[in-house]
This record gives C-alpha cells, structure tokens and sequence, in this order.
C-alpha cells in the first residue's frame, strides 16, 4: 500500500467543513481500509433488509424480487388469525417470561455467593468451572440433556425410580419441556452472566466494608446494604435490556431440544419459521412473520435502551 | 493491617451456605460431563445396568472404534478445523482493519458509519431473506459460505475500536512523520500493542465457529462440506425415537457411540480452556463496561 501523508489535526478539523470529495481525498487510506467491512454489512446485513420485500409479495423463487406480484398486507393479516402463530407467538412469549423471572436473578445471586467466597484459589477454579458451559454449543448440551434425563439410563429418572416413583419421559412431555428450557439455559449460562455483576462488586471501596463493619454491621448486613446496593444499578440496567429482548427466541437451543410431541409448548417463532421457511417453502409468509417479529423487537429494544439511559450512565452505545 | 476479629455464628452461616450452595452449583455442572464421559467408555451392560454412571467401573472403548469407523465423522472433524482456521484469520483481519479507521476521532462521517454498523446489531432480515440472498449469491454448498456471511460481528468491532481509541496517538503520528503509512502503523504499532483484544475477539470468533452449524443445515446439502456439529445432531437425533421404542440392546451400543462423539468434539474446547479463559473474560468486561 502506498504511503499517504498523514492529515495533520488542523487539516482534520478543516475537513469538515469541506466538501466530501475533499474529505475522501484526504481520507483516502482510511476509507479505503473501511471498504471490506462496508461490504461486509451491505451484502450480508443490509441485503437480506431489502429482502424482507417479499413479505408483502406472493414471491417466486424464480421470478424474483422485481418479478413478484406485491401482495401488500396480505400475509401480515394470514399472520394475524393463523391459529399456529398464535400457539408459537404465545410460547415465545411465555417461555421469554419464565427466563426473565428465572435465569436473569440466577447470575446475581451466584455473583453475591462468590462475592462471600474469601479462598481465593477456591474461587477462581469456581468461576472457571461456571463458565466452561458457555463454551459448549447447544447441539452437545442439548445431547446432554437428553441423555441425562433418558428415562431408561438418565440418572434423575433412576432417582425418581429408587424413591418408588413413575419414570418421566421429560423431553417429550409438554408439562415439563418448558421448564427444561429454563434450567438447561441456566446450567449453560449462569457462570458467563455472572461476569458482568462481578466487575461491579469489584468496583466497591473497600472503605464501605469497613465503615460497615465500624457500625456493627455483620456478614449479613454488609450484603444487603454494602453489595447489593453496588448491584443495583447494573442490574436495574440489564433487566431493563432483557425485557426489550423478549420476543427473541433462541432458535439454537430450542431446536436441538424440541420433538413433535411437545410442539404445543416449545415450537417457538425461529423454530416455526425454519419448518414453514425453509422446510415448506412459504417465503413470503414466514418472512411476513420474521419481519413482524423484529419491527416489534426492534421497538422494544429502543424503548429499553432509552429508559436504561434514564435510569442510568449504563446503556447500549 | 486489620485486626483479628473474632468469627461471629452470623460468620460462621454465611459461609456454610455460600460454600455449600457453590459447591451444588458445581456438582450440577460437573455430573453432566461425568456422566457423558464415563458411558462414552463403558461396556453397554453396564450403561445398560441400572445405576449411576459417574466413574467408569469396566472399560470398553466399543464406542471410540464404532466412531473411528466412521469416517463422515472425521471428515467434518476436519472441515471444521479448516473452517475456524481460516475463519478466525479472516474474521480477526477484516474486523481489525476496519476497526482502526473507525477509531480515529476526527474521520469525516465516522458516527455515520459506527450507526450503520450498530444497526445491524438490533434489526436484521431475518432467516428467510438471508437464505434467499446466500443462495442468489451462488454461495450455497461452497466452502466461502461458513466464512463470507459471518466476517464481522458488531459487538467484537466496538471492543476492538475501543480498545484502540485507549492507544495514545502520539505513538502514530509520530511514526507517520517517520513515513509510515496507515497499514504499517496498524500492523507495526497497533497490533504489537492490542494483544489482549486480539487474542480475546480471535477466540470469540473461534468458538462460533468450531460450534457453528446453522449455516451448514441451511445452505449445504453436499456430505463433504459437513460440519462437526451438523453431524454430531445427526448423529444424536439417530436414536432418539429409541427411548420412545424402549429397546435397549441395539440402542445402547449406539450410545457409548453418541457419547463417545460428544466427548470427541469437546476435546478442543476443554484443552484450551485453563489457558484462554482469562482472554475470553478480559473481553467480556472491556465490552460491557464501555459497549
């Protein structure tokens, strides 16, 4: 690459108020190190934006996009009293609440518990071992899973067995796949959401500690009025941002788990859009339902990120 | 120094209940891989045989040679480490490289295009769209497909850029008076200096890629572009209406083999684990205290 004298900080500050030939002239190397990245975004981000066309077209693989007849709402109102997506909608839905009331306080309190922790080589091995499951994809936990809770060699089905109980089939049943999806995603990412909660205890002035311990206060108290306060407004923040993320399923995890007979409860909206999609061939439609869902999310994740920036200095950018 | 004070019982509860609840929490995430490895080595009646199965009592590696017979397997074994070689270096250099331009504070439209990136970030095409493009694209059943789709991801780009804001600029414009164009400082001061960052997105990218396989179900049909997890769920999901069927003569022997390919997988991830971590978590901090 050829050498460009670099634009000194006059130059640059005179650049803006010149033209943009001007500044892509003297910025030359610059933008031209921006250019894979730029394409990068364009083709594989943007493209498949300018895609989502074919929601308000009965598209045609062959005819394309410019081909296509435009259908406008159509498939948005097939959408609306389609009797599946009203099943995959409300799984989304609930099995987001049930993370949000389960998985979002498990990082917290094990934060609060490692925070007690005083062995320090303890610890660490602790916070190793808790973060190993992040690194796991979920094809190998969902086969765990599946083998753990097998009902011929799982061992929780050979404690059921041994305490006189019946065997449950866990994966396959509706009852309890729901809760499988919490727990499972709890085992694989309690120890990595800890992180972030552990950065903020760690930011606490040891003086607070001892100016509680002057007052008298005991292990208990100095959680309750010294950690956890420490906590708050990271936590404030981050439940606001997992709210906004509550139409966004995990296709990864629920796909490897989900089995035709527990469909009533887990089909969720990715998994709904891959069989319709890709599996039936119902582009238009199931990009209608793709497009819905991620106008709504989108919204939501601006309204959240707006009142975590209210709450706090924390926000997404 | 503190003076040593006397263990309350207040002292005394807090801890048996923090030791004890964190030491559940182990047990709990340990157990599952105790378990997977100990059938993986088994003879079939023991994992037949009703019980726990959490050190191995007999040995018999029939599921190691079942799987060494399987070639697909090692093949993908294969594709997958072509894929996260080549995809990190790639990923790494593209995300550098624009990373660095994006770092500098008085480049004309520079929040333009930091809007444009973080975008992506929250509103994509979703599936179906994104299928369509790859296909239109002629990328399907290509090897380019598991690495051009996935070059950049948002949130390593803003730690990598933020990272490089931190570097004093004096270093560079020193250099360029020296003469040094922008790609020699890059390579020769800005990298030498960003190890920790590069380490930490090289790894990222790294385990999306070894754990990758959306792509491969969506966009590959050909058998010698497969990937590892692609066929890892092959194979779990072959025997899984077995526990529906209940027969278990024929199913277990299939199943040390299933372990024993789950244990084959996470090889990699386990072994360079202890000697990464700290990079991972570096960069999990850097990004979210400054995302």
């Amino acid at each position: 690459m050829k050498a460009v004298k670099a634009p000194t900080p006059a130059a640059a500050s005179a650049g803006r108020r010149k033209g943009f030939i001007y500044n892509l002239t003297t910025y030359k190397e610059y933008y031209l190190m921006l250019v894979p990245g730029i394409l990068f975004f364009l083709i594989f981000c943007y493209g498949p934006m300018y895609g989502l066309l074919i929601a308000f077209q009965d598209y045609y693989p062959l005819k394309g996009i410019s081909g296509s007849t435009w259908v406008g709402f159509k498939h948005f109102q097939a959408l609306l009293t389609d009797p599946f997506f009203k099943t995959v909608l409300g799984n989304t839905l609930i099995i987001s609440v049930y993370k949000l009331i389960f998985n979002f306080p498990a990082p917290i309190l094990l934060c609060l518990i490692l925070n007690e922790i005083k062995a320090v080589r303890f610890k660490k091995i602790a916070q190793s071992i808790s973060y190993l499951p992040h690194f796991v994809s979920w094809v190998v936990v969902a086969g765990i899973v599946i083998e753990f809770l097998s009902p011929s060699r799982g061992p929780v089905n050979i404690i059921l067995q041994r305490m006189g109980l019946e065997t449950i089939f866990f994966v396959a049943d509706p009852k309890w796949f729901r809760g499988i999806l919490v727990v499972s995603d709890i085992w694989k990412s309690i120890g990595w959401g800890s992180i972030v909660y552990l950065a903020a205890v760690t930011g606490v002035d040891p003086q607070l500690y001892e100016a509680a311990e002057i007052d008298g206060a005991g292990r208990i108290q100095k959680i309750v009025h010294v950690t956890f306060p420490a906590l708050v407004p990271i936590v404030t923040v981050m439940f606001i941002m997992e709210s906004g993320k509550i139409l966004n399923d995990s296709f990864q995890q629920v796909f490897n788990l989900l089995n035709p007979s527990v469909y009533s409860v887990g089909d969720v909206i990715s998994t709904f859009v891959y069989r319709m999609g890709i599996q039936k061939m119902q582009y238009s439609f199931t990009t209608a339902v793709d497009l819905f869902k991620n106008v709504i999310s989108f919204a939501l994740v601006m309204l959240t990120n707006f009142l975590a920036r209210k709450t706090s200095d924390y926000a997404l950018w | 120094m503190s003076v040593h004070k006397k263990r309350t019982s207040e002292d005394w509860v807090v801890d048996i209940v923090a030791y004890s609840l964190l030491c559940l929490l182990l047990l709990l995430i340990v157990l599952p891989f105790m378990q997977v490895v100990t059938i993986s080595m088994s003879p079939a009646q023991v994992v037949n045989s009703n019980g726990f199965h959490l050190f191995p009592t007999k040995f018999d590696f029939t599921g190691y040679t079942t799987l060494a017979g399987k070639d697909n397997f090692w093949h993908s074994y294969l594709v997958t480490i072509a894929r996260t070689v080549v995809g990190t270096t790639c990923c790494v250099f593209i995300t550098v490289l624009t990373a660095y331009p994006l770092a500098k504070l008085n480049l004309p439209y520079r929040r333009g295009i930091m809007m444009f990136v973080v975008f992506t970030m929250y509103f994509s095409g979703g599936m179906i769209p994104k299928y369509l493009l790859i296909k239109g694209l002629g990328l399907t059943n290509r090897f380019a497909v598991y690495i051009l789709p996935c070059l950049i991801t948002g949130f390593a780009l803003i730690i990598t850029r933020n990272f490089f804001m931190e570097i004093p600029p004096a270093l560079e414009e020193s250099a360029k008076i020296d003469g040094a164009s922008n790609m020699r400082v890059l390579f020769g001061i800005y990298l030498p200096l960003s190890l920790p960052v590069m380490a930490t997105i090289a790894l990222w990218y790294g385990v999306d890629h070894w754990n990758q396989w959306m792509d491969n179900m969506l966009y590959v049909t050909k058998d010698n572009l497969y990937v590892l997890q692609y066929v890892l769920q092959q194979i779990l999901i072959s025997g899984q209406t077995s526990d529906m069927e209940m027969t278990t003569d024929v199913v277990v022997h299939t199943e040390t083999m299933k372990m024993a390919a789950l244990v084959v997988s996470l090889i990699p991830i386990v072994c360079s684990y202890p000697f990464l971590q700290k990079y991972f978590v570096k960069g999990m901090l850097v990004g979210s205290v400054k995302g």
